[in-house]
């Protein structure tokens, strides 16, 4: 059992109780919310006559469902516009504070809350969104929730869970030009596996994580959940503080003082003890996409799609079933796989940085004419910053759609999917059959800088030759 | 698809059906209910919508469409079933179809939380075990008899002991696996730890 890492820490500052089967009931500091995932338990507080218990500790945004074109109210599809109305309804009714559109600060829920300074180390941090594992970027403890227990994070602002074990991923050396956090990531969970952090958490670490800006270290966080890991989480350091000064809910003056004092002090020991330890060179990864319908099954650019006999017994079952729905065959290669939509957004790799990286390549550069492509911010914050930098002109002289913040084609709640078998090169997390919104639509993982080389070529490439 | 649906409540200690065998490992929520399907504010109609675009692709020959299945409600699956995203409208979708118990190799941790959260028990059992299971209800059904209080399961030719958290089997049989009333019991404990939190102080704004 681990001792003394961040999380064990964290864990047990926010321990209320051992319940009697044995799981813990934990404290949320911070409980995020929004309009897909939390509807059903507003009803279930009503139908059990409940309040919220602490109105203050919950924030709500609208994302997965808010169009990317036309964000005017009523919005055309009527059952976003009830969900939204639900959401606000409820937040009126609870007295939650709640960023809707056109309040400057909406956006999908992972990246206002960091950018608002809402996310802070040692917090235990919820929401009914598996991508919640983004915040362990600060050093916080943070973890995707079904409705029944954000209705007793409502209740009640405890849930009962059991404690996760906790696996250290520790990253030598440092990442080589042209290969992105997002690379790093992909590989860890191809070479670990989709179900390898069920009942783990992830602590990463090491001097390829030091190096990381914050906006780099929330893609890796986020995707923890995608090796089956409910949270990932990065040692806060200097990087982690200076991000959160200044934000609109940061501590502030002597308030500062006394966080960073206790923030600096909330590390994983030196001689604590994990229950698995895992080290990879980092200077080893190269840009890396997925081939297959799982997030694992991902390949470095200048691979093959692996043989069947390459695979252990347990993959492939998964292997086949990929091949057959991509109309892949084994042993092909990836790069130069034509591609007919590209996505740059989500909490993946939705942010400033992400698209300051995908803009530096498409500068004076062309969109492929058989590529339709598109770039949606993933707060209005994120837009803001976007078109002072004039990076929105980079990206509409490229070719590229220009749209509002939302989860939008990652997961295909609003209008923006795939059509038919589409290809689609995509800066979001999952791969799964059918997540872009059209039943037999084919979605390849990468980073947005490999996104936005596949735009320009109109087929997967190695950005590298674009940036030599 | 079950017309009548009533949610399970109080202690759960024991189960009887008809297996449904779903061969796959890693299958995730996004196909046992595709995100379309959550542009709802309950959870009512989710039932016959559950593995939708999967259904579609197999023409009716899905295990949810064959007729022999249609009274069936132990789940019997492979390894890391219920990936990917944390919408309960998963477990819910299968709830709804007739789904009171699901036995596999391994499951997804939220999946399995929110499995736990409205009363479907997950079991674990070796992958031999369950090939053994789905060999079985590849040419008979397999009605299998679920007792919670010994973690065993039997059947006509079949008996298997299967594995639950203890912690999980423990808020079945007592009936406490709506957790909401048992940590609303420690008020005061949850009282205590806000006021103790450092970072509850030092927060600003509207926090």
């Amino acid at each position: 059992m681990s001792q003394d890492t961040l999380f064990d820490k964290v864990w047990d500052l926010h321990k209320v109780s051992s319940l009697p089967g044995g799981s813990d009931q934990l404290f949320i500091g911070l409980h995020l919310i929004h309009e897909v995932t939390s509807p059903q338990a507003f009803g279930a507080l009503k139908d059990k006559r409940l309040k919220v218990k602490f109105p203050d500790r919950t924030v709500a945004t609208v994302d997965h469902i808010v169009p990317t074109d036309n964000q005017n109210r009523p919005f055309k599809d009527n059952l976003a516009e009830q969900m939204i109305e639900t959401l606000e309804k409820n937040c009126l009714e609870h007295k939650i504070k709640f960023f809707n559109i056109g309040s400057g600060n909406q956006g999908i829920v992972h990246v206002v809350a960091p950018e608002l300074g809402l996310t802070q180390p040692g917090m235990t941090i919820a929401c009914g969104d598996s991508h919640t594992s983004t915040h362990g970027a600060f050093g916080s403890i943070a973890f995707g929730i079904g409705t029944s227990q954000v209705r007793d994070v409502l209740a009640t602002q405890t849930l009962a869970m059991n404690k996760l074990k906790v696996r250290q991923i520790w990253c030598d050396n440092k990442l080589s030009k042209g290969v992105y956090s997002k690379d790093l990531v992909l590989h860890i969970i191809n070479r670990l596996g989709v179900k390898a952090g069920v009942g783990f958490a992830y602590e990463f670490a090491g001097p390829a994580i030091h190096e990381l800006s914050m906006e780099e270290r929330m893609t890796i966080c986020n995707m923890s959940i995608e090796g089956g890991a409910r949270c990932g989480y990065i040692n806060p350091d200097e990087k982690t503080f200076s991000y959160i000064k200044n934000k609109l809910c940061a501590p502030k003056n002597e308030h500062w003082d006394k966080a960073l004092r206790w923030w600096k002090s909330l590390k994983s020991d030196e001689n604590s003890i994990y229950d698995d330890v895992i080290k990879l060179d980092a200077s080893k990864v190269e840009p890396t996409v997925t081939w297959g319908i799982t997030p694992g099954q991902s390949i470095s650019i200048n691979q093959q799609i692996p043989l069947l006999d390459d695979l252990s017994q347990n993959d492939k079952l998964v292997a086949k079933e990929a091949y057959e729905y991509m109309s892949f065959k084994p042993g092909q290669l990836i790069k130069d796989t034509p591609v007919d939509v590209c996505f740059i957004g989500s909490c993946t790799n939705g942010r400033i940085s992400d698209l300051r990286v995908a803009a530096k390549i498409l500068k004076g550069k062309k969109v492929s004419k058989n590529v339709k492509a598109f770039a949606v911010p993933g707060s209005e914050k994120v837009a803001t910053e976007a078109k002072q930098e004039g990076i929105d002109q980079i990206f509409k002289d490229s070719g590229f759609q220009w749209r509002e913040p939302g989860c939008s084609m990652c997961l295909a709640m609003n209008s923006d999917k795939l059509v038919g078998n589409q290809v689609s090169a995509s800066s979001s997390n999952r791969n799964f059959k059918g997540r872009q919104g059209s039943p037999n639509g084919r979605t390849l993982l990468m980073s947005p800088a490999m996104v936005a080389a596949a735009a320009i070529n109109g087929k997967v490439s190695d950005v590298r030759e674009l940036i030599n | 698809m079950k017309l009548e649906f009533t949610p399970p409540i109080g202690k759960i200690s024991n189960m009887k059906g008809q297996c449904i065998s779903l061969i796959g490992n890693d299958i995730d929520t996004d196909r046992i209910i595709p995100a379309r399907f959550l542009k709802c504010v309950n959870f009512d109609s989710l039932g016959e919508s559950v593995f939708e675009d999967d259904r579609k692709t197999l023409k009716g020959k899905h295990p949810f469409d064959l007729e022999e299945n249609k009274n069936a409600s132990i789940l019997v699956v492979n390894s890391n079933f219920g990936c990917g995203s944390s919408r309960e409208h998963a477990p819910q979708a299968l709830m709804r179809w007739g789904i009171k118990a699901i036995i596999g190799e391994s499951f997804a941790d939220i999946f399995y939380s929110n499995c736990i959260a409205i009363g479907i028990p997950c079991f674990t059992l070796p992958k031999k075990s369950l090939e053994e299971i789905q060999n079985y209800c590849d040419n008979q059904s397999l009605f299998l008899e679920i007792d919670l209080r010994n973690s065993s399961a039997k059947s006509k030719d079949l008996n298997f002991n299967l594995e639950i958290k203890e912690s999980s089997r423990k808020m079945f049989l007592s009936g406490e696996w709506d957790a909401t009333s048992t940590l609303l019991e420690n008020k005061n404990l949850i009282e205590n730890k806000f006021n103790q939190l450092p970072y509850i102080k030092f927060s600003t704004n509207f926090l």
